[in-house]
């Protein structure tokens, strides 16, 4: 009997000493990555210390390290932006009301949804290829204009879009539809006065998450002849115009010390900082919504 | 009372017309989607149909050489699957354990707080602009990794395919969490009752239990491994090259080219119009989106198994 005993509580010893060990092992794969981005930031920011300058913002490229600046890719960006959000927003909240409001229960709306799902996941330097075929060689609205560029990376965020804005739909409790068509609305009415309004906040947030990923974008940019220098802002729809991304791409291959380590790293600073207050926004309005809910 | 006199009750105000126009609106927004799938398969095999005119499928999936600039032109696509292969390979040993190690802990070890704070920091890693990545590659991890590996080249497909996996790792980490969260308390609670430890839960019940969502997020995972371009391109380099067995460290160790490199520096350099390199480009694209299209479908077919499982 006092063997048992023994050999039961070593057992238990053993069995909890491994149960810890996991658990600490566990723990220490959820940091890994987590440390690793955030030594490599550490990095980035102490490099981009003295070249991360008002200069460095309001100048157009150099071969010069010191003179180097990122304003036209600055601005390029956007500009970009801002044309993606115009054609992606009523796109994609278009597509959303018809997948969640309107589409029956047919094959139909079933491969619509799986097509979108498998959009999400197609290779964003597949984008630039459709980009170059369609927009560039079919349509001629010229290599690396401000309108394909658009177009282009507009059609790579859409399917987030829309999956983002679908989620906020649902979110909207069938309780309010129903008062709603009980007061006698049409279904656009409801759609208008009730779904969209009490949704907007989450689509908001969906949508300047899925900017946020458009803004960091290079394949497709690089494959629709996007040129690899700018000097200036674009003065129309059909300039060429450089990015962020396209900007530090460029510079990346620069062996120079003082732009791997300097100018480069002022670049990926300003592309990151950008990209955080894109996100926080984002943030801002989910939570304002969440306080208010 | 003449009939006249009764209220109109079928009033319309063009109301149904209104409704029917507002419908085809917003059924024309989610056909879009079907028409960019149709755009890129047209696009794609168009151009594609132009370079097997003038290269041979079967030299353009055998041949072991590709040099589509310079003299002699080769279009073998082969040294370009195999740098490809080389670079998924490296980044599923770094993200797939620590995903799913990851997912593990998320799911079953942390407490509320831990996970509001690490699931948000894990998305980061996700957020982040893939050219950021592949300068920090090249700037940070190669010169790192030279400490250890003295002869290791400037692009070399080891810190590529480092940098890759820790991408994607919120792609394993989430997905494989979701499938986790869905297992049933009931099973724990079984294995609980008959003594176990929450490792033994961890690993003979919720991962036994999530294994098709596990599968479909490793998929997932990897394809996006296949297609990541801009840190493999910028931190792999761009040397073409089948992968030589014999030499197992040189391969990690040196410079290779993926297919999407491939077609980053086919795009950025100036063959225009109607040549045979710049069709090329398209054959390569097509590879590439038929390859990652597939994963990602039966990605998707797996994961539509194991919600059925239990819901």
């Amino acid at each position: 009997m006092a063997t048992d005993t023994r050999d039961s509580t070593s057992f238990e010893r053993v069995s909890r000493a491994k149960d810890i060990a996991f658990e600490y092992l566990t723990l220490g794969a959820t940091l890994l990555g987590i440390v690793a981005l955030a030594v490599l930031l550490s990095y980035v920011a102490v490099d981009a210390v003295g070249w991360l300058n008002w200069q460095f913002l309001t100048s157009p490229p150099h071969p010069m390290p010191e003179k180097a600046g990122i304003f036209p890719a600055l601005v390029g960006s956007i500009f970009l932006m801002l044309l993606i959000a115009l054609i992606t927003f009523p796109l994609g909240v278009g597509a959303a009301v018809y997948l969640e409001e309107y589409a029956p229960d047919s094959r139909l709306t079933k491969f619509i949804q799986l097509n979108i799902a498998n959009l999400a996941g197609v290779p964003s330097v597949v984008y630039g290829l459709l980009g170059l075929g369609l927009f560039v060689q079919l349509v001629s609205l010229g290599y690396g204009s401000l309108l394909v560029a658009g177009f282009t990376i507009s059609l790579l965020i859409l399917p987030i879009v829309i999956i983002s804005a679908q989620e906020a739909i649902q979110s909207v409790p069938d309780s309010m539809r129903q008062a709603s068509y009980g007061m006698g609305a049409t279904k656009w009415q409801t759609i208008k006065n009730v779904v969209l309004p009490e949704s907007l906040p989450g689509i908001l947030t969906g949508t300047i998450l899925a900017l946020g990923r458009a803004i960091g974008e290079t394949a497709p940019l690089i494959m629709i002849g996007a040129p690899t220098t700018v000097f200036g802002v674009p003065n129309g729809p059909l300039a060429k115009i450089s990015a962020m991304p396209m900007q530090i791409y460029t510079w990346a291959e620069y062996p120079d010390k003082a732009f791997q380590h300097g100018v480069l790293a002022a670049g990926v600073v300003t592309l990151l900082v950008v990209l955080l207050s894109i996100n926080s926004i984002a943030i801002l309005i989910r939570n304002r919504y969440q306080t208010q809910s | 009372m003449s009939s006249a006199n009764a209220p109109d009750l079928t009033r319309d105000d063009g109301r149904t017309r209104r409704e029917a126009v507002v419908r085809l609106v917003f059924f024309v927004c989610a056909v879009l989607s079907v028409l960019t799938t149709i755009g890129i398969v047209l696009t794609l095999l168009s151009d594609s149909v132009a370079f097997f005119a003038e290269v041979s499928p079967v030299q353009f999936l055998t041949g072991t050489s590709w040099s589509p600039a310079n003299d002699p032109v080769n279009f073998g696509v082969l040294p370009l699957v195999t740098g490809t292969l080389v670079i998924t390979i490296g980044a599923a040993a770094v993200a797939l354990p620590i995903g799913l190690l990851t997912a593990i802990y998320l799911s079953e070890y942390a407490s509320d707080r831990a996970r509001s704070v690490l699931k948000p920091a894990l998305e980061v890693l996700a957020g982040v602009p893939t050219v950021i990545y592949g300068y920090f590659a090249l700037v940070y991890v190669t010169p790192a990794l030279a400490t250890i590996f003295p002869t290791i080249d400037t692009f070399n497909a080891l810190s590529a395919s480092l940098i890759v996996g820790i991408m994607i790792i919120p792609m394993v980490s989430s997905i494989s969490e979701d499938a986790m969260s869905a297992v049933p308390d009931s099973l724990r609670n079984a294995s609980y009752g008959l003594g176990a430890t929450k490792f033994t839960v961890s690993t003979s019940v919720v991962v036994p239990a999530s294994v098709s969502g596990i599968a479909s997020s490793f998929i997932l995972a990897l394809s996006r491994a296949i297609g990541e371009t801009m840190a493999v391109t910028i931190a792999a380099g761009n040397t073409p090259r089948l992968v030589d067995l014999t030499d197992p460290a040189g391969v990690f160790l040196n410079s290779i080219q993926t297919m999407t490199a491939a077609m980053v520096q086919l795009g950025a350099s100036d063959v225009t119009g109607q040549s045979i390199a710049y069709k090329s480009l398209f054959a390569v694209g097509l590879t590439l989106f038929v390859i990652t299209f597939a994963m990602n479908l039966v990605s998707e077919w797996i994961a539509s198994r194991y919600r059925e499982e239990y819901r």
